[in-house]
């Protein structure tokens, strides 16, 4: 039975639960697919997770592989393809708890990278498993910059073939996944030479174990890097090549060649490789950053409202804990947050399914738009989701900090998101290049790209709200954000200006901005995500409640944003001391409100017990029962040998000679 | 791997420091004399063949409660041994041993034990004092339910006195009455002092102690009526087996109560404590050991960081030129070196509580208290900002470590997990800044009403003087001298006394407006909080600015003062807001702020990494690869990565169980 503490709250809802699951699924049919996979996955055993948290690295590796390739099974019998409506659910159904992810990013990788010759002959090997990919760019000493990396691939004409080698410690290839312990193939970038002369990097198919008994082939040397925080079921290797011999044909040859004389032919346009590059940072927003964030909301808000703890008004019960001012705080503005990036990830979705069509027909101006907003975004989505989840993980007290809780988990996995795909700094640092440019061509009259034409539109130089409920309304919280944003930037580019006209060189002058630019690409950033909230919320119906409800999180979203950078906002005077407080009020009122919705708004999220994992943020609330009965699971509660070996001894008055 | 030289970037680095990082470290320690003890017991730990063991990141939880069990067991006997007494001498000894990690024995020693002394009569002394000396009793202290944490007076846990046997009956009466999370209760402990609502002649007495036995001396089974275990997989402190205990009926004799103070006579008559005010003591004592743990773990973190930011080159700042050591980025900068600042400020507050606690207690032999409610006040709030400051540090520290921090050989992940249950353990951290600010207000109120205030609230006096203006308090900007620690002090210090007053009196408005005190204080709780730790940041900079007074080496002073001038700029710089809303500073002032915050982080560039071996960590003790003295990091991540359980055989067995036979059906 549901804990009546939780009951309660949904009794309450303003709104119709099941059909904002529907708005945030893409429709009720869509909601109905993706319950269809969940509930085709989570009742199949194999993929349980339910002993995740008491496994070894050894054990979840195992369990990964093992899935990895039970899933080709389920899916045949299922009748899922890759093209299906079905398959997007795949990952999020199963948490990613699966091995040979990498294995599709080396087929993406031939798919793009290759000649149509090279397509055909490793595309069916890879679909049916008689080989297992990995991608091996990252070095030990080098990630970020790719002409860095120290890789060599020595052309041969006499042979026919390419040498690779690792020529020292720091060009080991470290990181890759699925390249410790699982990989048969992987794609290593490394520098071309031809003949003494160094042709940059290049991508090579090469064959790393066996096929027949998977030991290591000759010339490499690979295993996994060890212990990480999270990602115990991916081995995640390093590669040392010494001498290894591939035939010429091994080199991705789509857009460059080497023919057997050793010339070297360019070809093609590289630019729709650089597109895909920039979905990818897209795409892993919904699963590897949000997923997790309103995982971390249902298992917090949730167990906020069980929780219960000191008293608020003397002589009654003991008060939930989500009834504190201190702790809405916290975990309201995480909820606000993830229903606006959500948004924010349709927007960016159907802008990159516009730019793919333009792309299609050679048009490739949109490009540098969508790569700085995706750089832009990776950056601000990945850095707020994963401070959020932290927050949630210590809104939970003591229970958050027992894997049981589940929130460990998703903090250590998303955490890594911050990294990969691009570090952070650099990425904001790219959109900020995007900016400063664009901001010079819109003072000069120039034509911009749509989403920073607002650079040339000078508005208001003070805010206009006169009282508390002014800051309701997304005209003005949407002009404040809009100033900061040009404020910041166009401070930075004169900045810029100022230091290269007194002398100094371009790239210092960079470097001694790069503090300035990240603040003014994450105010872009922030801008059009307030934005895009608040017009997507006038587009909703008013019908089922929903419109008023998101309306509530858009302003609170927004709020969030002043509230807790009220320096940006007051800085040359364009919200007065005493506007702040008045957003401060309307920001804090709002807790109030949108708590009475909180367990509906995880509720809508729509996670099964199973894929929480948690066991305090169950749809059922019975937390401490579950928090008992699964630590009694614990391996730990087997006997133990350290009693017989040294707390005996110990006990026994070992020490009373003393 | 041995024997390698030191790694040339970090020579390099060393070598341009303007300072002796030997003489920083001496401040750190308080003096030469402490920094040579202190290694000499690291050097008894390092040298001692018995505390070796294989790199905890590749063992599972069980093993490493193991090892820490077999260390913790010869720590007890080599500390006595070496006549280690002192109890910083003794902390030292066990961080060493441990690694800074938790272990099995630390309730038992750090609670079960002063908990006799303080509260046991002699006669109870007498039975359990020297057998848990001696470790035949291994005990914890269990407090915590899993339904109760912070308000003690919700605990559900009885003690039913019996007249008839003269007997104590114990129940846990709910599944949220279970005593959940004391450490050392799970595997390792035979006894605990429990925490239990009394009942006697059918009456509620409120929380006592009881000393309960749980497991059976000779064969550590659990006793009849004693259920417990350990609360399975946590975030970090996998050496530690928190536990649970299930009481059902279960039966302890009269005098197993803490009868020093509260008694219950043999007929079930109750005897009221005369006083208990002194345990604020204890509380004070425990924070002050928290505000140091921050300081230490973020210098730690900052220590492997910087360390690895100078060697690791990436990417192009020059056209042309080699890749750039990542320590030269400004951004990097930026992340880093107010950290480090930070860190610093953090080991001055600790060491000013520990040392403010101790005159005050040498007080409490003489009488005079008049100090410790205000220093209870401000080590709870300190003990939250210090926290989670350093708690979010940390990571920082991880995050500029780019995909290798990531790695457990960075040794950040360790810090980060072992230190972060510290924002929620002795007092959430939310709970103790509303602690800290029911003080402020109080303060503010004793102030309006025309008192004097004394201590570090002593600038609320300066309000009633100011409250005939009819703008805020701190509406004249102050000219503020940007180089010059206490002219930014100033500036905190209005601050401070601005939100104190905003918070104090929007909490009055609500009061105005409704009729519990509870609910209105709760409306008010952010305003609440953010005026506690504006209060808590004007206490550090003031600090850190006063330590500065005691420097003697010229160079170390002006490094020192540098550090903390990026400390207060750069929490200015943060917090903007405040002191702009307040019109403390202008927008002009602000962006002055900034830039000399920029300004500053090329003047520390080149004593980053001296600062750093100022804090004198050993590698060992640090526990990363990416931190280590001699800088040679991809060479011992090669090694330490060959060690992993995944690579004890060159083909993995789920090759042959899953890889093949799929390979050989498709």
């Amino acid at each position: 039975s549901v804990n009546p503490d939780l009951a309660s709250e949904r009794q309450t809802a303003s709104f119709c639960v099941e059909k904002l699951t529907a708005l945030l699924d893409g429709g009720a049919e869509q909601t109905r697919i993706r319950r269809a996979v969940v509930e085709a996955i989570e009742s199949d055993p194999v993929f349980s997770r339910e002993n995740q948290y008491f496994q070894t690295q050894n054990e979840r590796y195992e369990a990964a592989v093992m899935k990895a390739v039970h899933l080709q099974k389920k899916m045949h019998e299922m009748g899922w393809t890759e093209n299906g409506p079905e398959y997007k659910y795949i990952y999020r159904a199963l948490s990613g708890d699966v091995a040979f992810l990498l294995h599709r990013v080396f087929m993406r990788s031939i798919s793009v990278l290759g000649s149509d010759k090279q397509i055909a002959k490793w595309i069916p090997l890879a679909t049916q498993h008689k080989l297992i990919g990995s991608y091996a760019q990252t070095e030990l000493g080098h990630g970020t910059y790719l002409q860095g990396l120290e890789t060599t691939a020595v052309f041969d004409t006499a042979t026919q073939e390419f040498i690779l080698n690792t020529p020292k410690i720091s060009a080991m290839k470290w990181w890759p996944g699925d390249m410790g312990r699982s990989a048969t193939h992987t794609v290593v970038f490394a520098q071309l030479y031809i003949h003494g002369k160094c042709y940059g990097i290049h991508p090579f198919i090469v064959q790393i174990r066996s096929l027949q008994d998977h030991s290591l082939c000759p010339g490499i040397t690979a295993g996994d890097i060890g212990p990480k925080m999270n990602f115990e079921h991916i081995d995640n290797g390093y590669l040392l090549l010494k001498n290894v011999r591939i035939p010429r044909e091994n080199m991705l040859s789509k857009f460059c060649e080497v023919r057997p004389d050793g010339t070297y032919v360019r070809q093609g346009s590289q630019k729709i490789n650089y597109f895909t590059m920039t979905t990818v940072r897209i795409s892993l927003i919904s699963d590897e950053v949000l997923t997790p964030l309103m995982k971390a909301c249902t298992i917090a808000i949730r167990y906020s409202v069980v929780r219960r703890q000191s008293k608020l008004r003397p002589g009654e019960q003991e008060a939930k804990i989500l009834d504190y001012q201190t702790q809405q705080e916290k975990l309201l503005s995480q909820l606000a947050a993830a229903y606006a990036f959500h948004f924010i990830n349709d927007y960016l979705q159907e802008l990159f399914n516009r730019g793919y069509r333009e792309i299609q027909n050679k048009n490739f101006d949109m490009l540098p738009e969508l790569h700085a907003l995706s750089s832009g975004f990776k950056a601000v989505i990945t850095q707020h989701c994963t401070a959020g989840v932290e927050i949630c993980l210590r809104a939970c007290g003591g229970h958050g900090y027992s894997l049981l809780s589940g929130l460990p988990s998703l903090y250590t996995k998303i955490l890594a998101s911050c990294i990969y795909e691009g570090e952070n700094t650099i990425l904001l640092l790219q959109t900020a290049r995007f900016l400063i440019k664009c901001f010079m061509a819109a003072s000069s009259g120039q034509p911009v790209p749509p989403s920073v034409t607002y650079l040339a539109s000078v508005k208001h130089s003070k805010c206009p709200a006169k009282n508390k409920l002014d800051f309701l309304s997304p005209d003005i919280y949407t002009e404040a954000y809009q100033h900061v944003a040009v404020r910041l930037i166009s401070n930075t580019a004169a900045k810029l200006q100022d230091l290269v006209q007194s002398g100094v060189k371009k790239h210092d002058a960079w470097n001694q901005c790069t503090v300035q630019l990240v603040q003014a690409a994450k105010a872009h950033c922030h801008y059009i995500a307030v934005k895009n909230f608040a017009e997507t919320v006038e587009k909703l119906e008013a019908k089922a409640g929903i419109q008023k409800i998101m309306k509530h999180l858009c302003d609170l979203f927004a709020l969030h944003g002043i509230f807790s950078n009220t320096g940006a906002f007051l800085h040359d005077g364009y919200t007065s001391a005493a506007q702040m407080d008045m957003a401060t009020a309307s920001y804090l009122d709002l807790l109030a409100v949108i708590r009475k919705d909180a367990v509906p708004l995880v509720d809508a999220f729509d996670f099964t017990d199973k894929s929480l994992n948690s066991a305090l943020g169950s749809y059922d609330g019975q937390v401490y029962q579950r928090l008992y009965e699964w630590a009694q699971r614990a391996p730990t509660n087997q006997m133990s040998p350290a009693y017989e070996r040294y707390l005996k001894p110990l006990l026994h008055n070992t020490l009373s000679k003393l | 791997a041995a024997a390698m030289s030191v790694n040339a970037d970090l020579r390099r680095e060393r070598a341009a420091a303007s300072f002796q990082p030997e003489l920083l470290t001496h401040i750190l320690d308080g003096g030469p004399e402490r920094t040579r003890r202190r290694k000499e017991i690291e050097a008894l730990v390092l040298n001692d063949p018995d505390f070796q063991h294989e790199d905890l990141n590749f063992l599972s939880r069980s093993q490493r409660y193991e090892q820490a069990i077999r260390k913790s067991s010869l720590m007890v006997m080599k500390l006595r041994e070496y006549g280690i007494a002192d109890p910083e001498e003794i902390y030292w000894f066990k961080s060493f041993v441990h690694r800074g990690r938790p272990e099995p024995l630390d309730l038992h020693l750090g609670m079960f034990l002063p908990t006799l002394l303080t509260q046991a009569t002699p006669e109870q002394q007498d039975r359990f004092f020297m057998p848990a000396w001696n470790l035949e009793i291994i005990g914890t202290y269990a407090q915590t339910e899993m339904g109760h944490g912070t308000h003690l007076r919700g605990l559900e846990t009885t003690a039913t006195y019996d007249p008839s046997t003269q007997e104590f009956i114990l129940n846990s009466p709910t599944v949220t009455s279970i005593k959940w999370w004391p450490g050392g209760l799970g595997k390792t402990s035979n006894h605990a002092i429990v925490l239990a609502q009394l009942y006697t002649q059918g009456q509620c007495k409120g929380l006592h102690a009881f000393i309960v036995p749980i497991r059976q001396l000779g064969t550590h089974e659990p006793l009849p009526g004693i259920t417990v275990g350990d609360i399975g997989p946590k975030f970090g402190y996998d050496e530690m087996d928190n536990g649970y205990l299930k009481m059902d009926n279960f039966r302890i004799p009269r005098e197993n109560m803490l009868m020093k103070y509260a008694q219950v006579e043999p007929d079930g008559t109750y005897v009221k404590p005369v006083s208990d005010k002194l345990t604020y003591g204890t509380m004070v004592f425990i924070r002050s050991l928290i505000v140091g743990d921050s300081a230490r773990s973020l210098s730690r973190a900052c220590t492997i960081a910087i360390r690895y930011s100078a060697v690791r080159h990436q990417s192009e700042l020059k056209p042309g030129e080699p890749e750039p050591q990542i320590l030269d980025y400004q951004t990097q900068q930026y992340k880093l070196f107010p950290l480090l600042a930070t860190a610093y400020a953090f080991h001055f507050v600790g060491a000013y509580i520990k040392d403010t606690y101790h005159r005050i207690s040498g007080d409490i032999s003489t009488g005079d208290l008049s100090e410790l409610p205000e220093l209870h006040a401000l080590t709870a709030g300190l003990k939250a900002f210090t926290s989670w400051t350093a708690n979010a540090g940390i990571e920082e520290c991880r995050m500029a470590c780019g995909g290798h921090g990531y790695s457990r050989c960075s040794g950040i992940p360790d810090i980060y997990v072992t230190f972060t249950p510290s924002c929620t353990y002795e007092g959430e951290n939310t709970v103790m800044m509303l602690q800290t600010a029911r003080f402020l207000v109080k303060s503010y109120t004793q102030v309006t009403s025309g008192q004097q205030v004394t201590g570090m609230v002593s600038y609320l006096n300066d309000l009633s003087r100011q409250r005939i203006q009819p703008q805020h308090v701190a509406a004249r900007t102050v000219t503020m001298r940007i180089n010059d620690p206490t002219s930014l002090v100033e500036a905190y210090k209005s601050r401070a006394a601005r939100l104190v007053e905003s918070a104090a009196k929007n909490l009055q408005a609500e009061l105005n407006h409704r009729k519990s005190k509870e609910d209105a204080w709760n409306r008010t709780s952010v305003d609440l909080v953010r005026a506690s730790e504006a209060h808590c940041h004007y206490v550090i900079v003031k600090l850190f600015t006063a330590k500065l007074a005691e420097v003697g080496d010229a160079a170390v002073g002006a490094v020192l003062t540098d550090l903390c001038l990026l400390y207060a700029l750069f929490g200015i710089s943060r917090n903007a807001g405040d002191f702009l809303q307040a019109g403390i500073l202008t927008s002009a002032q602000i962006s002055q702020v900034n830039q000399h915050v920029k300004e500053l982080l090329a003047v520390i560039r080149p004593n980053a990494v001296a600062l750093v071996d100022s804090f004198d960590f050993h590698d060992v003790h640090l526990g990363s690869v990416l931190g280590r003295y001699d800088g040679n990091v991809y060479e011992n991540m090669f090694e330490w990565a060959k060690k992993s359980p995944l690579n004890k055989t060159q083909v993995h067995e789920s090759f042959h169980k899953h890889l093949k036979p799929m390979q050989a059906k498709l």
